[in-house]
């Protein structure tokens, strides 16, 4: 609380200096942003520095700089320990005065990042972390969930494999939160839609061989096997189904979470056929075809994937919102971003409901064949949108103190 | 019951991996006394090096795939363990094992450290060789080819191993170089030249290993890192050194895994460590090691 309270004076001190007038509210002149992420680990490729160049293109394109506002950054490695990513959360928030962090995949580490923002008063743009918790019951006024979350993950891909003939499920769950919860809501959505679970299995998290389990999806005869994993889990029981014939054999694999770096490392001849759910992909129009030339290039290569294309959009919101606001006081920030319609290039018009969802549109999308691929990371063909009013989890069924 | 044997079978080829990691360990610790921890890096580096001459090699049209890595990648890898036992190892062999264990274990940390930057995080693609792909279906489950053929190579690899060690001229100059170093030199065989040999051999089991696994697993920096615990379980439940005992304890945990991955999935990944305790509270020097 000392600390909290030397920072404090400190912004005040710095305010009194301030000199210029469009954004005398900004605290100590600058508007820093700190990218939180995973650099070292499974969530490398699909976040990590690629998530620090999204927010730097997405401060360029705002001109927000022309206008006379100073803007920082810095990023760090929360290696996917809760307490790790809590304690840089801390020192940025208490003494490099970080206005604003971004990303943090991992639900584990978000949680904690949302609850310290809070106590705090800043924003947390949460784009990485998939628990649909943060905008249910941890749900926080200093909050937005960008980009995806379970529930959306599950009703996307359940709902419209079931209504498509696929009305009997196997699913192979990493055991633990994530993954449980996964499969929990996947099987509602298949049940509603009129599909029945025949059986699952429990694997442990960070499983190298999947073909026992495989051989039980196989013997139980449903027609889809569903996938409630992640990153290395998701793309050795993808790459070992397919050695096992299991795609040939007349069932068919529903992955719950997949990226794009995902099918990338893969490769086509492994994942073609796959069916999932995205909110973003490069190649769906000119502007995300232009976004996605200049980051590519920039980060080894790797095509954007839905949480840099999150990051890009929420940064260039926030940033919207303080201009609007000229201030940079969290909580009146996510208010602000709350109240303004979203307008982007990547996930064009959308809205922020109360408790911190961004809502768009997502994508069923299918895995092309080698065939049907053109050139590197042209990966998707786009099987259906489901409408923004109908993607995300309901408001009322969340259970967020802020919906009233 | 056919659910069981299918079981059985994955089990085995499992316990074919573990065989040929825990054996290169076994004949590094066993020959030379040092615990190397560098191991799941290596393995790690023979697949990359696999991929490296699928991607990035041509002879002129020739492309350099699967089959020549099994014999390059041991190679190049190798070579590069002989580096790292000439340059750094061999000054630590007065040492207590500690800081041979500390030394290898930064390594590791190092090597898969710089791959991530490299290639990242989310690993690279690897086919099965087209000689090998499909499977036969032996009517109680799917046999995938590859897997069959992992099992013959690390067989073959295994009990040539043993071979060599145990019952020829060249293994009983090994054995005794480690008994008495100091005699085996005063009849005229250079021995520091011999243990950076072997464990430069070593080190190329693991690739071995390494390129077998590309087309299964993920070619991924933390490939090793996620298995070496694993091996280095097999390795103490064996009996460090004993290189029989690590081939037979590699097939007959990977069996052991494979039947809780169909009885109790959710125990799969901790019931080697169960068997590990067990078997150091009745038999502290593993299942086939001798007291020292």
């Amino acid at each position: 609380m000392n600390a909290l309270k030397q920072s404090l004076l400190a912004l005040a001190i710095a305010g009194t200096f301030v000199a210029g007038a469009a954004h005398a509210q900004v605290s100590d002149n600058v508007i820093k942003i700190g990218v939180l992420s995973d650099m070292s680990s499974l969530y490398t490729d699909l976040a990590g520095a690629g998530s620090v160049l999204a927010a730097k293109m997405a401060v360029e394109d705002s001109g927000i700089e022309k206008r006379g506002y100073k803007v920082e950054f810095a990023s760090a490695d929360h290696q996917n320990k809760p307490d790790v990513g809590s304690a840089i959360a801390r020192q940025w928030y208490d003494t490099d005065k970080v206005d604003v962090i971004v990303d943090v995949p991992n639900s584990g580490v978000a949680l904690a990042v949302s609850q310290i923002t809070k106590d705090k008063g800043r924003v947390f743009l949460a784009v990485g972390p998939g628990s649909s918790d943060l905008t249910g019951k941890a749900c926080s006024p200093n909050t937005v969930h960008w980009a995806y979350d379970t529930w959306m993950l599950a009703n996307g891909t359940g709902t419209a494999i079931t209504k498509q003939g696929g009305d009997t499920w196997f699913f192979i769950t990493a055991d633990y939160a994530f993954g449980q919860a996964l499969e929990r809501d996947t099987t509602a959505a298949v049940t509603k839609a009129g599909g029945k679970v025949l059986g699952g299995v429990r694997a442990p998290i960070n499983n190298q061989d999947f073909s026992s389990f495989l051989l039980q999806a196989q013997s139980s005869k449903a027609k889809v096997i569903g996938l409630a994993n992640a990153g290395g889990d998701t793309t050795n029981s993808i790459k070992q189904a397919a050695e096992f014939g299991i795609v040939k054999g007349g069932q068919s694999l529903a992955g719950l979470l997949v990226f794009l770096t995902d099918i990338h490392a893969l490769g086509l001849n492994n994942a073609q056929g796959l069916i999932f759910t995205e909110t973003f992909y490069w190649d769906m129009n000119d502007q995300t075809r232009a976004f996605s030339n200049r980051f590519a290039p920039q980060d080894k290569g790797i095509h954007p994937t839905m949480v840099h294309a999150g990051v890009y959009a929420s940064v260039l919101h926030y940033l919207k919102a303080v201009e609007a606001l000229k201030s940079d006081d969290g909580t009146k920030v996510v208010a602000k971003m709350k109240e303004l319609p979203t307008d982007d290039p990547l996930f064009g018009k959308g809205s922020i409901r109360v408790d911190g969802r961004k809502i768009h549109p997502a994508y069923l999308v299918e895995v092309k064949k080698p065939a049907e691929s053109k050139a590197p990371w042209d990966y998707y063909k786009i099987r259906a949108t489901i409408p923004a009013d109908q993607a995300f989890r309901p408001l009322a069924d969340g259970g967020c103190s802020l919906v009233k | 019951m056919q659910a069981l044997f299918g079981q059985l079978l994955i089990g085995l080829i499992n316990g074919a991996f573990y065989a040929m990691l825990s054996l290169g360990l076994a004949v590094i610790f066993g020959l030379l006394n040092i615990i190397n921890f560098t191991h799941g890096a290596q393995y790690m580096m023979g697949a990359f090096v696999a991929w490296l001459l699928l991607n990035k090699v041509h002879i002129g049209d020739w492309q350099l795939g699967y089959w020549s890595a099994l014999v390059i990648a041991p190679i190049v890898v190798g070579a590069v363990g002989v580096i790292i036992e000439r340059t750094m190892l061999s000054r630590l062999y007065k040492l207590d094992h500690l800081y041979g264990l500390l030394l290898t274990f930064g390594l590791a940390l190092v090597i898969q450290g710089l791959f991530r930057n490299e290639f990242g995080s989310s690993g690279l693609p690897y086919q099965i060789p087209s000689l090998l792909q499909g499977g036969v279906n032996l009517g109680f489950m799917f046999l995938p080819i590859y897997r069959a053929w992992v099992i013959v190579a690390s067989l073959i690899v295994c009990l040539t191993t043993w071979y060599v060690i145990e019952r020829t001229k060249l293994g009983s100059y090994l054995r005794a170089a480690t008994e008495n170093p100091a005699l085996v030199q005063a009849f005229g065989i250079n021995v520091p030249r011999m243990i950076t040999l072997t464990f430069g051999f070593g080190v190329g089991l693991a690739a071995l290993a390494g390129v077998m696994a590309a087309p299964i697993y993920q070619v991924n920096p933390l490939m090793g890192a996620d298995l070496i615990i694993v091996v280095f379980a097999v390795v103490v439940i064996g009996g460090m050194g004993s290189i029989m005992g690590s081939i037979l304890t590699g097939f007959g945990l990977g069996v052991v895994e494979g039947l809780t991955k169909y009885f109790y999935p959710e125990a799969s990944n901790t019931v080697i460590f169960v068997v590990m305790v067990i078997v150091l509270m009745f038999r502290p020097a593993g299942l086939f090691g001798r007291e020292r």
